[in-house]
């Protein structure tokens, strides 16, 4: 992994908070539900933590401890992209359905 | 297999650049989708670049992990109700702030001799990461009804709280200070979990929303003090983008309530005046109740019909049958809009959620602030299983405990028609003046049940 400085980090880490509210403060009331499933997919990137920890275990505790957090994290990912799309896919401008329905 | 770190570092950059153009994209309903699968795409860079890199093994052990994950997630995801959707939320939040305590727990092991850096960041991400894993449980215990959803409180909580947290704390000094033994960061877990525990169980239904957000940032920051640990840039944005996302959401939803963040925590709400059911008789005014066949006239020779949802609706499942209702009304030549407040549901933007799932288009749902200045021209508002947040008591009443929270003016319409079960008081546990309301109607009953008579009433007209 890399080696950054720790001030690099830390702005790095300041520049992602602006960036974060400057971006976010733009999504509509209406999609905030996705938007927290969504935030939810985004912080499964754990998962890469959990990876580096597994993946590199060598003793017991480590990889049960790995193994829960590698579990932990692959159900964060997925569930939380499955649900965001599932979501997204319900908000329609006019479902065909009534469009249909008006014609006949 | 890559080894060279520049590499790693710019496929983790395509990561970050994916998730911020996901986040983007959510902007607008149009391409929002299109916005996850962009997100979606990020993260299988990152995880495929992690999975490459050299000297990761136990692959038996990854795979197995993986499919357990990947199954309990899409079951999950797929088999969920919308109306559970904060609880899906949570117990999310919860899975994600508890595999960053993991990987703290298990670098705290793992490496000899941490440098300072290493020792701060694995103590907060242990500690933030328990906090949320373990407040995440209790509200979805709380959301799922496996316990009580009222506030749970007893003397001195807040003093029990602040000593736990801060024992906490004490312990993740130590920790950083050079107590190298291994149990004290289990301390530091122990007590972050029973905190996490301890500082949700007092607060009610109605505060879900806020505290859902907040939760949502936590994890959010524990996934980034994990980035800390591992010196993985990817962690520490994406943890941050989620942070912010969580923390712009909770001030949010504490300002549609109109009450600080600390207040929310730690104010134990809504445990006064429950149960005061009955209109007020002191002041001589008194409810009207009416019935489906006048509502569906006063409703079907309208101009212009606002409907107003609560979460009342949700419960009953009347979603549905509500833009049945109001396809009807729009057939006969009725403007039909939704006035959706932003604590309508049990969780930020929930009521828009449920409303799509319903068919309703999103180009007829308008948030509080668009649409209160058409209530004047309103014909008739249809307030179904809404309550607190149509009370005008909030603008006009001083002593009224939600005094300044922003609302729905529905009370300036025409014609108010309430849809509810019975007098009951609202979560809040207020009594609603707009019931009282000379212009208000009461039709009493289950919503989804009165929705269908409304229905068959228009159609007899």
């Amino acid at each position: 992994m890399s080696d950054l400085p720790l001030v690099v980090e830390l702005t790095i880490l300041f520049l992602a908070a602006f960036l974060g509210f400057e971006v976010i403060s733009k999504v509509p009331t209406m999609l905030h539900t996705p938007l927290m499933s969504g935030a939810n997919f985004i912080h499964g990137i754990v998962i890469v933590g959990a990876i580096l920890v597994l993946g590199t275990a060598d003793d017991t505790f480590t990889k049960v401890v790995g193994f829960a957090a590698m579990v932990l994290a692959t159900a964060n990912v997925v569930g939380g992209w499955f649900v965001t799309d599932r979501m997204l896919g319900m908000f329609k401008r006019r479902p065909e359905p009534r469009d249909e329905e008006k014609r006949t | 297999m890559i080894s060279d770190p520049s590499v790693i570092g710019l496929l983790y950059l395509v990561t970050i650049a994916c998730f911020v153009v996901a986040l983007r994209f959510l902007s607008s309903p149009r391409h929002a989708r299109r916005g996850n699968w962009v997100g979606g795409a990020g993260m299988l860079v990152a995880i495929a670049t992690t999975l490459a890199i050299d000297g990761i093994g136990n692959w038996a052990l990854i795979v197995v992990a993986g499919v357990i994950g990947t199954v309990v997630g899409v079951v999950g995801a797929r088999t969920v109700k919308m109306t559970a959707m904060p609880q899906m939320v949570a117990i999310f939040n919860g899975v994600g702030g508890g595999a960053a305590a993991l990987v703290a727990l298990a670098e705290w092991h793992h490496v000899v001799e941490p440098g300072a850096e290493e020792t701060v960041s694995i103590v907060l991400s242990a500690l933030i990461g328990s906090v949320s894993f373990a407040g995440s449980v209790v509200a979805f215990s709380k959301l799922q009804e496996l316990i009580h959803g009222r506030p749970i409180v007893f003397p001195g909580q807040n003093v029990l709280n602040l000593l736990v947290l801060g024992g906490a704390s004490a312990f993740g000094i130590a920790a950083i200070a050079g107590a190298e033994d291994e149990w004290v960061l289990y301390l530091v877990i122990g007590l972050a979990l029973a905190f996490g525990v301890l500082f949700v169980l007092p607060i009610g239904g109605a505060d879900m929303p806020v505290v859902i957000s907040l939760l949502n940032a936590l994890t959010g920051l524990a996934a980034s003090a994990t980035g800390f640990v591992l010196g993985s840039t990817v962690l520490i944005v994406s943890g941050m983008l989620v942070g912010a996302a969580g923390t712009l959401l909770t001030l949010l939803m504490a300002k549609a309530m109109n009450r600080s963040v600390a207040n929310v925590l730690f104010g134990a709400f809504g445990q006064v005046q429950a149960g005061a059911g009955g209109a007020r008789a002191d002041d001589g005014r008194t409810v009207r109740a009416t019935t489906p066949e006048d509502v569906a006239v006063q409703l079907a020779y309208a101009r212009k019909v606002i409907i107003a949802p609560g979460y009342g609706m949700a419960v009953a499942q009347a979603q549905h049958d509500v833009r049945q209702l109001a396809d009807l009304l729009e057939e006969r030549g009725v403007e039909v809009k939704y006035a959706i407040h932003p604590v309508a549901g049990r969780m930020p933007g929930h009521m828009n959620v449920l409303l799509a799932e319903a068919n309703v288009p999103y180009t007829q749902l308008f948030e509080m602030d668009e649409i209160n200045p058409e209530f004047p021209q309103t014909d008739v508002v249809l307030v179904i299983g809404a309550n607190d947040v149509t009370n005008p008591a909030a603008r006009n009443d001083p002593s009224s405990p939600i005094y300044g929270m922003p609302i729905l003016d529905v009370d300036k319409a025409a014609s108010v028609v309430v849809l509810k079960r019975s007098m009951n008081p609202g979560f809040a546990g207020i009594d609603n003046e707009l019931y009282l309301d000379p212009k208000t109607t009461m039709l009493f009953g289950d919503a989804k049940d009165s929705v269908l008579k409304l229905i068959a009433a228009i159609k007899a007209l």
